[in-house]
C-alpha cells in the first residue's frame, strides 16, 4: 500500500486551501461535538462507565488468545466457518476463493474499516467480483473513487451540493436537490443490488466470545440487509474486536453511539449467531474471518498495546484541532485523527506514516473524549521516540540541535551565555517591537505565519542578580 | 512559607517580566522567594520531539538542581513544564537501574506546583490584592487543563482582581495550536488552529487574553500582532502583579 502523496505538509496544505472542505469539516465536527456532549450528559456517571469499558478491554487484550479460541469454538458450534488471516492478502484470497467456489458475481458490502484497511474492493474487482458499498457514505465514496475521511462518517468532507453533482454525473437520473431525494436515489439503486448479490460482506463492532455472536451497530439498516438477503455472509473482523461476555455489551452499547454519533442508541443493533439457516444443505453460510494484519505486532508491544482498545467511534477525530482543520484524507491512509496517527504507523510502518504522530499539538482533547480512555497523547509521544530511535525521517540538523540543547542545559553558565547570544541575534531582527520576518528555520517557520515578540530586556537570571531581587 | 522558583527557560530568556511579576505577587502574599540560578530547562522540547536520551539527561540535571532545595514548594509559571516533571519524568526512568532516579524524582515532584495552583491550593488565597480595570478573557492552556486538571484556580484568582471584567470566550478549553515543535514543523496547521482561537478571543470583546503558559501566549500574541489586533496578552502572574 502506498500513499498517494507522501508529504503530510502538502496534503494538509491542500486541505487548508479548500474552502468548501473547511466549511464541511467545521459544520460536521461542531455538530458531532455538541451532540456527543448532550448524549453523554444522559449517563449518570460517564467517567465510571468508560473506566469499566477500559477494564474490560484491558483484560480481553491481555488474554486475547483465550477469548479468540472461545469465540471460534462458539461460532463453529453455530455452524459458522472460521478463517484465521495473518495478512490482508490472506483475507482477500479466502473471500475470492469462496466467491469463485460459489459462483458469486456481485457482493454487497456494509461499512467496514477492516475491509478498507486491506483494500478488499480492489482485490475483488481484480478477481472479477463486483463489490457494492451499501452504507450511504461509503456508496458516495465508492462512486467518487475516494477514500473515507472519517471512521464513522466516510463522506464527512463532502457537501450536499457535491453529492448531488456526483449522483447526477454517475447515476444519470437527474440531479437530486434535497437530502431525501439523494437517499431515495441511492436506496432505489441499492435495493436491486441487495436482491442480486450472492454474498454480503460486513465488519463487526463486537464479537462475543461467550456466545459466538457478531454484533453490528448502524442507523441505515443496510448492514442487516447485507447479512440477511444474500445466502452467504462473511464478517471480516480484527482480532481486537472480541469481548468476553454478552453482559459486557451493555457497557459498550451505551458508550459507542453516544461517543460516535451522539445518539443514545442507534436505529439498528444486530446480533448474529451463525448462518440464517444452519442446516448444511440450506445453502446459507456464515464465515468469520479473523484478521491480524499487524495487530499481534501491537499486542506484543506493551507500551503500545492499549491502542488495541479502540472501538472505532471517531470521537477523537471530532475533538481534534488538527483533524478539524485538515480532515481525514490529509492523513494519507484510512485511519485519520489521533487514533489514526497512533495505529497507522503501527499497522503500516513507521517509515510509511511515522510523520503522523508529529502532526499533533498534544492538547489531549482526544484522551478526554475516548470512551475507553486510551492515553492517545502518550501513544503519540512514544511513537515519536520510536521514530527518532529508528532514525525515521532523519533530520541531522535537528539531532545536532537537540544534543546541543541537552549539553548546554547541563551547564548553567553556558546556558546563560548562549541565551544571551540568541537574544542578541533575535534583537537584530526586531522591527517595531516584534520579529515579522526571520531568515532561518525554525524561526522562519514561525514568522511565516505569526510575529515573534521581541525578548523582554535582560533574562530573568540577569535581573535576579542585577536588580538584587534576592 | 518558602518557595523556590522554577523559572522555565522560555520565561527566563523571552518573557522575564513574567518571572518578575511572580516574585512581586508571591512576596506581596508574604512568601519567601528564592531562585537557584543553576537551573536551566526541564527538557520538554526534547521529550516531545522524541529525543528521550537527551530529555533524560536534562531531567537528571533538573532533579540534581532541585532535589537539595529545602524550600517548601517549587513553583513554576507554566502548566506544561510542571506537567513535564510531574507526569512525564517517570517515563524517562523506567529501566531496572533507574530506581535511584525515581527516588530522586520523588524528592522533587510532590513539592512542585504551578503558580495558580500554589496560590489557591497551598496558600488558600484568591484575592491577591491586584487591581486591573479592563475586560479580560481566559485561555485554558492544554497541559494545565488536561495534564494537571487546573481550570478553576486561575478563574478564581482573576475574578478576585479589583475592577476586572472576566468574559468567558467560546470554547476557552480548545487548543491555541502551539504544541511546541509542532508550531514550526507544521506551521500552517498550527496557524489554522490559532486562527480559530483568535476569532473566539476577538469575539469575546475582551481587551486582554490571560493564560498561565508563556508558550501559548507567544503563539496567541504572535497571531494577534500579525492580524493587527488591539487585543493584548498577559500572563496570569503579570495580571496579579498589577495594582
Amino acid at each position: 500500500m502506498t500513499l498517494p502523496n507522501p508529504n503530510l505538509t502538502q496534503r494538509s496544505h491542500t486541505a487548508l486551501e479548500n474552502e468548501v472542505l473547511q466549511g464541511a469539516l467545521k459544520r460536521a465536527t461542531d455538530t458531532f461535538i455538541e451532540r456527543r456532549l448532550e448524549a453523554i450528559a444522559s449517563v449518570a456517571d460517564w467517567e465510571a462507565l468508560r473506566q469499566r469499558a477500559r477494564k474490560v478491554k484491558e483484560h480481553t487484550i491481555n488474554h486475547l488468545d483465550y477469548y479468540l479460541e472461545q469465540l471460534v469454538t462458539a461460532v463453529e458450534a453455530h455452524g459458522g466457518k472460521v478463517f484465521w488471516a495473518r495478512t490482508g492478502e490472506d483475507v482477500s484470497k479466502y473471500i475470492i476463493d469462496l466467491a469463485r467456489a460459489r459462483g458469486v458475481k456481485s457482493v454487497v458490502k456494509s461499512k467496514s474499516m477492516a475491509t478498507e484497511e486491506i483494500e478488499l474492493n480492489h482485490a475483488l474487482e481484480a478477481a472479477g467480483v463486483r463489490p457494492v458499498e451499501t452504507d450511504l457514505g461509503e456508496y458516495i465514496i465508492q462512486l467518487a473513487h475516494e477514500k473515507p475521511s472519517h471512521i464513522i462518517v466516510p463522506a464527512i468532507h463532502k457537501t450536499r451540493a457535491q453529492i448531488a453533482d456526483l449522483f447526477e454525473e454517475k447515476l444519470r437520473e437527474g440531479r437530486p436537490n434535497e437530502v431525501a431525494e439523494i437517499t431515495a436515489m441511492a436506496r432505489k439503486r441499492l435495493r436491486n443490488e441487495f436482491l442480486s448479490a450472492e454474498m454480503g460482506i460486513t465488519g463487526a463492532n463486537f464479537a462475543i466470545a461467550e456466545t459466538g455472536s457478531i454484533v453490528l451497530v448502524e442507523n441505515e439498516g443496510n448492514i442487516r440487509l447485507s447479512t440477511q438477503v444474500p445466502k452467504i455472509h462473511v464478517a471480516v473482523v480484527g482480532i481486537e474486536k472480541v469481548i468476553p461476555r454478552f453482559d459486557d455489551l451493555s457497557v459498550f452499547l451505551r458508550l459507542l453511539p453516544r461517543s460516535g454519533t451522539g445518539q443514545k442508541q442507534t436505529a439498528y443493533v444486530s446480533f448474529l449467531n451463525g448462518a440464517r439457516q444452519p442446516k448444511p444443505d440450506s445453502g446459507f453460510e456464515f464465515h468469520l474471518v479473523l484478521m491480524d494484519n499487524g495487530r499481534t505486532r501491537i499486542l506484543a508491544d506493551e507500551q503500545m498495546r492499549e491502542s488495541l482498545y479502540c472501538i472505532r467511534c471517531g470521537a477523537c477525530l471530532n475533538v481534534c484541532p488538527v483533524y478539524q482543520k485538515i480532515g481525514g484524507q490529509a492523513y494519507g491512509w484510512i485511519y485519520p485523527g489521533p487514533i489514526g496517527a497512533v495505529i497507522s504507523p503501527q499497522l503500516q510502518s513507521l517509515k510509511q506514516s511515522g510523520d503522523l504522530p508529529f502532526a499533533s499539538s498534544l492538547c489531549g482533547a482526544c484522551r478526554d473524549a475516548c470512551p475507553v480512555a486510551i492515553n492517545l497523547p502518550d501513544m503519540l509521544l512514544a511513537l515519536r521516540a520510536k521514530a527518532k530511535e529508528s532514525d525515521i525521517g532523519r533530520k541531522p540538523a535537528e539531532q545536532v540541535a537537540m544534543r546541543g540543547v541537552a549539553f548546554v542545559a547541563r551547564h548553567p553558565k553556558l546556558f546563560a551565555l548562549s541565551g544571551k547570544l540568541m537574544r542578541a541575534f533575535a534583537r537584530l531582527l526586531v522591527r517595531d517591537g516584534k520579529i515579522q520576518r526571520a531568515p532561518l528555520s525554525p524561526l522562519k517557520d514561525w514568522t511565516d505565519y505569526r510575529d515573534l515578540p521581541a525578548p523582554q530586556g535582560p533574562s530573568f537570571r540577569q535581573r535576579w542578580k542585577q536588580k538584587d531581587m534576592k | 512559607m518558602r518557595v523556590s522558583l522554577f523559572i522555565t527557560c522560555l520565561v527566563d530568556q523571552m518573557f522575564p517580566d513574567v518571572g518578575e511579576a511572580m516574585v512581586t505577587t508571591l512576596r506581596r502574599l508574604g512568601v519567601e522567594v528564592s531562585f537557584n540560578d543553576a537551573q536551566t530547562c526541564c527538557g520538554q522540547v526534547a521529550f516531545n520531539t522524541g529525543y528521550r536520551p537527551e530529555a533524560r539527561s536534562m531531567a537528571e540535571y533538573f532533579l540534581s538542581v532541585f532535589e537539595t532545595d529545602r524550600a517548601d514548594f517549587i513553583v513554576a509559571p507554566s502548566g506544561s513544564c510542571t506537567a513535564m516533571v510531574r507526569n512525564f519524568y517517570s517515563e524517562l526512568f523506567h529501566g531496572t537501574d533507574d530506581r535511584q532516579w525515581q527516588d530522586r524524582l520523588a524528592r522533587v515532584k510532590p513539592r512542585l506546583r504551578e503558580f495558580s495552583e500554589f496560590i489557591v491550593n497551598e496558600l488558600g488565597v484568591e484575592d491577591v490584592g491586584a487591581s486591573f480595570a479592563h475586560r479580560v478573557t481566559y485561555h485554558d492552556a492544554c497541559h494545565l487543563l488536561r495534564e494537571l486538571g487546573i481550570s478553576d484556580q486561575p478563574r478564581r484568582l482573576i475574578r478576585s482582581v479589583r475592577n476586572v471584567d472576566l468574559i468567558e470566550m467560546e470554547a476557552a478549553d480548545t487548543c491555541c495550536g502551539f504544541g511546541g515543535t509542532f508550531s514550526v514543523k507544521y506551521g500552517e496547521i498550527s496557524n489554522a488552529i490559532l486562527q480559530e482561537k483568535l476569532t473566539r478571543i476577538v469575539n469575546s470583546g475582551a481587551e486582554y487574553v490571560i493564560a498561565n503558559d508563556s508558550s501559548c501566549l507567544m503563539q496567541i500574541a504572535g497571531g494577534l500582532s500579525r492580524a493587527g489586533s488591539s487585543v493584548k496578552t498577559l500572563h496570569l502572574a503579570e495580571l496579579l502583579a498589577k495594582q
